[in-house]
């Protein structure tokens, strides 16, 4: 936003607003914690990041500090750089923080934990954990929600015969599942398997023969994406992960899931109807473009133009969604944690850090403190620069 | 006639909602290893544990133990805990009023802290004062709940000793929902502005920078001029000419948000010891009660669904623009 001098009169007072294409704008994703999100254009400016040449101090800042996290998550994880054992415990420091008398913490520069071991190590190796969940995470939720939502937003209002009748079909059987399910087993009562199969096998013809009708693909992927977006979203990341790690718990074997896993799948699972759409946004906004039009005059094929043409103009906005999808995962997984669900100790997380600490707050409080700190200084880094990041590819036309 | 189209397309949106959230949880349930009555009576003879399977209506096919669950569902049965044979729907009734009191609480503190700064940063933009407000909203954006709550508790709550670290005293709707649970006002306020506050702060910066931004669009308006030509006061034109036109984006925003909202009270009232639905939750995952669990996600899931067409409803009789365009499609 370029600076204007102030004028006297008070409509001039106002800067002028840039155009504001809000075609989506969810807020707050996961979470207690939200963020902004727009796409198609930066809500009208004044947030104080100009595009000039260069960065400021202060995205260099935000760099540098993910660098810092992601090294010593790195370095603590192989070992080539450690810190002390994050395993070990010192009687003489427990539940001391670094300021305790007598000295009983020295040579601790961070204290320790409740059972006495050196926060140092464990912070670091709960960086590690804390980063792979958040980025897992997202990975999962943009591989599929992008996906879901570039199909939705190129094929938005077109006929699309084949795509719609897939997508109908698939959104049919799972209702056949239910309703058809419910209707063969309880009403004629035929047994559970051919009730289910008789289920599925009606619901996709209804839904397949829908899709052929009205051949909307993106009628149904928005449905599907409202259905998942009408559980709250910690609600949802909740129930799936206690499920989970239930199952995982109580499997004789001891086979089951590993947490980590677990908790990348249920947060990404969660972020899939979010980021598919604002994808589906910002693909509709770009299919229009005379571009589009001219590569399908030329004959390219849908496909084609999804991935050469499409895909680089949605990505830019993409890559910053994705950097504020982090730091909301890295405050889902703290949620979770605190909520009693998420990484077993001994692996530490930022999350279970302040978790298992939490009773002795008002003793001890540099436990959690220390945990707490990181998380809000990684998640304001990882904001400002997915602001910036958006600020920057954010080119607008018109602006001689 | 808009209003009845309005209606019925809520509560076929619900009906999915509630088919395929109940059918989910369920099947999630029914996946878990491990026999639901060796979590009931662990030490009972298999005679016993068969008598209870019956009872439970384990036995019963897959879809016709769904049937039972819905059906049940349909006429307030929400299931039982396993520990205690307690029916969840009582649960419910205790701990949803004090968790609506807490949404509301923090709803209101979110709004009243966030107009007056949202209309002020518009009406000043690109000031220093805009540039300060704005910057303090990115940063409380990068604030989680439950660091702000430990926060709150530690340096309100422990070290000045202003206000109690946990607890709960009952307010003006749990009589609604139980005649015993006697109010005491002073105490019901003490025991909820930290976790009201906690989460306000994030709304706040929300609301705010929407308000701003849409308000700075409004500011450009003829009508705006026009007041400004005829001489009102800017103060006059802030709030009786541009807020009302400013604050639909924020009105929806504010009824989406009650999913954030929502989530939020979970870990609120688990820090701080409310006995809301928050806790309850908790508990539920603590000592592995599935079916409890799993009816909560569907209460959460129908009043979620039940806010947002309040909201639709409220967003169409405050803009009378939208009326008329509704009702002349």
């Amino acid at each position: 936003m370029p600076e204007r001098p102030p004028e006297t009169a008070l409509v001039g007072d106002f800067e002028t607003p840039d155009e504001q294409i809000v075609e989506e704008s969810i807020e707050g994703g996961l979470l207690g914690q939200s963020a902004e999100i727009r796409v198609g254009a930066v809500a009208a400016g004044g947030e104080g990041r100009r595009r000039g040449p260069g960065l400021g101090l202060g995205a260099w800042l935000a760099i540098g500090w993910m660098v810092f996290i992601v090294l010593i998550a790195v370095l603590a994880k192989t070992g080539i750089l450690t810190w002390g054992d994050a395993e070990e415990s010192f009687g003489r420091c427990a539940r001391k923080g670094p300021l305790a008398d007598e000295g009983s913490a020295s040579g601790f520069l961070l204290g320790c934990d409740s059972n006495g071991r050196d926060m140092i190590p464990r912070l670091a190796l709960g960086a590690w954990t804390s980063m792979l969940v958040a980025t897992g995470a997202i990975v999962v939720g943009f591989v599929i929600g992008g996906f879901l939502g570039l199909l939705a937003g190129y094929f938005g209002g077109k006929e699309t015969r084949f795509g719609a009748v897939i997508v109908g079909a698939l959104v049919g059987a799972v209702f056949g599942l239910i309703i058809g399910g419910v209707f063969f087993a309880v009403l004629i009562g035929l047994g559970d398997n051919l009730a289910g199969v008789l289920g599925v096998l009606f619901g996709a013809l209804a839904g397949g023969f829908a899709g052929y009708r009205r051949g909307d693909l993106d009628v149904y992927l928005t449905g599907v994406f409202n259905v998942m977006l009408s559980v709250p979203a910690i609600v949802l990341a909740l129930s799936l992960t206690a499920f989970l790690l239930g199952s995982a718990d109580e499997a004789a074997s001891g086979g089951g899931l590993p947490p980590e896993l677990v908790l990348i799948i249920a947060i990404g699972v969660v972020s899939i109807p979010l980021v598919g759409r604002i994808s589906r946004a910002s693909a509709l906004s770009w299919a229009q473009r005379d571009f589009v039009l001219a590569a399908r005059a030329q004959g390219a094929k849908n496909g084609r133009i999804m991935v050469k043409e499409l895909l680089p103009n949605v990505l830019p906005a993409m890559f910053s969604i994705s950097l504020l999808g982090i730091a909301i995962a890295i405050v889902a997984e703290g949620t979770l944690a605190i909520l009693g669900v998420g990484v077993r100790p001994p692996t530490p997380s930022w999350g279970n850090i302040i978790a298992l600490d939490r009773g002795n707050l008002f003793k001890s409080p540099h436990i959690v403190f220390e945990a707490s700190l990181l998380i809000f200084l990684t998640v304001l880094a990882l904001n400002f620069l997915g602001d910036v990041v958006r600020s920057r590819f954010d080119v607008r036309e018109g602006g001689i | 006639m808009e209003l009845l189209k309005l209606i019925a397309r809520r509560a076929v949106q619900l009906l999915v909602v509630l088919i395929v959230v109940s059918f989910f949880t369920f099947l999630l349930i029914r996946l878990l290893p491990g026999d639901p009555t060796d979590a009931i009576i662990p030490f009972g003879t298999e005679e016993q544990k068969a008598q209870l399977r019956d009872d439970l209506g384990l036995e019963e096919g897959f879809f016709q133990q769904y049937w039972d669950y819905v059906s049940g569902l349909a006429q307030g049965d929400l299931g039982h805990q396993y520990s205690s044979g307690r029916p969840v729907a009582d649960l419910v009734e205790q701990s949803l009023p004090i968790s609506l009191q807490l949404m509301i609480y923090a709803q209101v503190i979110a709004l009243l802290f966030a107009i007056p700064l949202g209309v002020f940063a518009a009406y000043r933009s690109g000031s220093k004062s805009d540039s300060a407000i704005n910057t303090t909203g990115f940063a409380l954006l990068a604030l989680p709940n439950f660091v702000l709550a430990l926060v709150l508790s530690y340096f309100i709550g422990a070290e000045l000793k202003w206000l109690p670290t946990s607890g709960y005293a009952p307010g003006w709707l749990d009589p609604l929902f139980d005649p015993s649970r006697t109010p005491d006002f002073g105490e019901h306020i003490r025991f909820m502005i930290l976790p009201a506050i906690t989460l306000a702060v994030g709304q706040i910066a929300i609301y705010m920078r929407l308000l701003r931004s849409d308000m700075i669009a409004t500011l450009q308006e003829n009508f705006i001029t026009m007041a400004k030509a005829k001489g009102i006061s800017n103060r006059r034109i802030l709030w009786r000419h541009a807020l009302r036109p400013s604050s639909l984006t924020l009105l929806t925003v504010a009824g989406l948000n009650v999913g954030v909202l929502i989530g939020g009270a979970i870990v609120v009232e688990v820090i701080f010891g409310i006995p809301g639905m928050g806790q309850k939750i908790g508990q539920a995952i603590f000592s592995r009660e599935y079916v409890e669990l799993q009816s909560y996600v569907v209460v959460i899931a129908v009043l979620f669904v039940l806010i947002n067409f309040f909201v639709d409803f409220l967003y169409s009789v405050l803009d009378p623009r939208i009326r008329r365009a509704r009702a002349t499609t």
